[in-house]
């Protein structure tokens, strides 16, 4: 029971395949998904952005994270998801970037969708630098009717992993946040460490707090740098 | 006489007025001008301490945006950004032909207080009408509230729309937060400086606003309080078609 309700993407599968109105329904749609990261200075990771079918979703607000989830989450390895997606048939084009989309720009992932069941579409990365924070649009409907349409994406706390704002691990279960190089340019180091707890749960990130000591402090984050709020993305999608 | 200009009148005069001008100087060029759309634009300032500077109302094609995200803004938007003046990014709207009317504010608007607008259009605009506001949040370096062109298409009489506005870093100044940089009133006994030419922020590029850090969050060069502080969206803007 518990390993089923830890695969997120599979929860709602056997559903999907069996019971779910629309799961013989063939959807055609050609679509185009572009992501703007709307941040001052703050990074995506590689993104997951994929259509899949009805009665299927990426995570559960207010649960624990499934593991893929958690690795997108804490160290950006959208492996896991891709698998896992793979799996139940979604059409996918990850990682539009082609590795970090920084603050300002823009990526575009194309779907196509004819002869799947694949309704509802699902964006997800982990935005950094944060502990376990990412960016997502959590299967919504596909629109049917050809337009383009704009949806503004939140960020999340996967709640797996303490936010103590450090230099650390993108390993799942390792304190602390990767830092590649374009990332590692912007931080502070020396830092002692927020202290904080994880928080168990799937919920809206209360944003990153930082300081403005480059070489100690209590946080690797700076505050005038990498604070944001909510909306982090603009995903513009186009039904062709 | 552009049909623009007369359409700016009849909304800051009001229907009623230009409707009777109509009737007692039929020689007049405002007579022939047929203002079938107006509506009623009412802006309420949602955040805690921040005064919205006098804000610009326009009805316009779809095809207009006042700015882009992600790309450089333009030097009218910055003395709004940085300064609160609204007056260069009027008279850019006035001279745009994608722009059906404009309005500038009577005056600033305090949290928790709001204006009413009144603008009108041409009823042939209908298929492609859009809406922006703008206006500063006084007590920062650049932020500026907005609505980004968000359509009034097909909206029928009496029909209603509500936007919650994003508030964006113009990317024009840096964000010290300093008394001699924000114009507002929580920046008292500072310089206070408005528009400057320079950009310094750390990329000359619009984003979402990421808030202000304050000196009760340990920017000791700020001026600002948590009071100062606010959270998406910071200001209501809705929108009644009444004819």
């Amino acid at each position: 029971m518990m390993k089923i309700k830890q695969l997120g993407f599979s929860v709602g599968l056997s559903a999907a395949l069996f019971s779910a109105p629309f799961a013989s329904v063939a959807s055609a749609a050609d679509l185009t998904v572009e992501i703007e990261n709307l941040t001052r200075s703050t990074f995506f990771t590689p993104l997951v952005v994929a259509a899949h079918p009805a009665g299927t979703s990426l995570f559960d607000l207010g649960a624990a994270a499934s593991s893929e989830i958690q690795s997108i989450a804490e160290g950006g390895d959208i492996s896991g998801a891709e698998t896992l997606l793979t799996s139940i048939g979604a059409t996918q084009d990850n990682n539009p970037a082609a590795g970090l989309l920084v603050a300002g720009d823009s990526a575009t992932a194309t779907l196509n969708t004819d002869g799947t069941a694949n309704v509802l579409l699902s964006v997800a990365g982990m935005v950094l630098p944060t502990n376990d924070g990412f960016v997502a649009l959590n299967s919504i409907e596909i629109p049917t009717d050809a337009g383009t349409y704009v949806y503004y994406a939140k960020a999340y706390d996967a709640g797996t992993e303490a936010n103590d704002e450090m230099i650390g691990s993108g390993t799942p279960g390792e304190a602390g946040f990767p830092a590649p190089g374009p990332v590692a340019a912007t931080l502070g180091s020396g830092g002692t460490g927020i202290g904080a707890s994880a928080e168990g749960f799937i919920h809206i990130h209360r944003g990153v707090l930082g300081d403005t000591n480059a070489v100690g402090g209590e946080s690797d984050i700076d505050s005038t740098l990498h604070r944001w709020l909510n909306p982090v993305a603009k995903i513009t999608l186009t039904v062709n | 006489m552009n049909t623009k200009r007369l359409f700016r009148l009849a909304s800051v005069v009001g229907i009623g007025f230009a409707l009777s001008a109509c009737s007692s100087s039929s020689d007049d060029p405002v007579v022939s001008v047929d203002t079938d759309l107006v509506f009623e634009i009412t802006v309420t300032n949602l955040s805690a301490n921040q005064p919205m500077s006098p804000a610009v109302v326009a009805l316009h094609q779809d095809s207009y945006q006042a700015f882009e995200t992600g790309a450089s803004a333009s030097v009218a938007l910055e003395e709004l950004a940085e300064g609160g003046d609204n007056s260069a990014l009027l008279a850019s709207l006035a001279s745009s032909d994608q722009v059906l009317t404009e309005v500038g504010g009577a005056g600033a608007i305090a949290p928790g207080g709001s204006e009413l607008f009144e603008l009108s259009a041409d009823d042939n605009a209908l298929g492609t009408l859009s809406l922006s506001v703008l206006s500063m949040l006084v007590n920062t370096n650049d932020a500026v509230v907005a609505v980004n062109s968000q359509s009034l298409a097909s909206m029928a009489v009496n029909e209603t729309q509500t936007f919650y506005a994003l508030s964006y870093d113009a990317g024009t100044e840096a964000n010290t937060e300093t008394a001699d940089t924000i114009p507002g009133p929580a920046a008292a006994g500072g310089a206070r400086e408005g528009f400057n030419a320079t950009r310094d922020d750390i990329r000359d590029e619009i984003s979402v606003h990421a808030g202000v850090v304050t000196q009760d969050d340990g920017l000791s060069t700020s001026v600002l309080t948590q009071a100062d502080r606010w959270d998406h969206p910071s200001v209501l803007v809705s929108v009644v078609r009444v004819d």
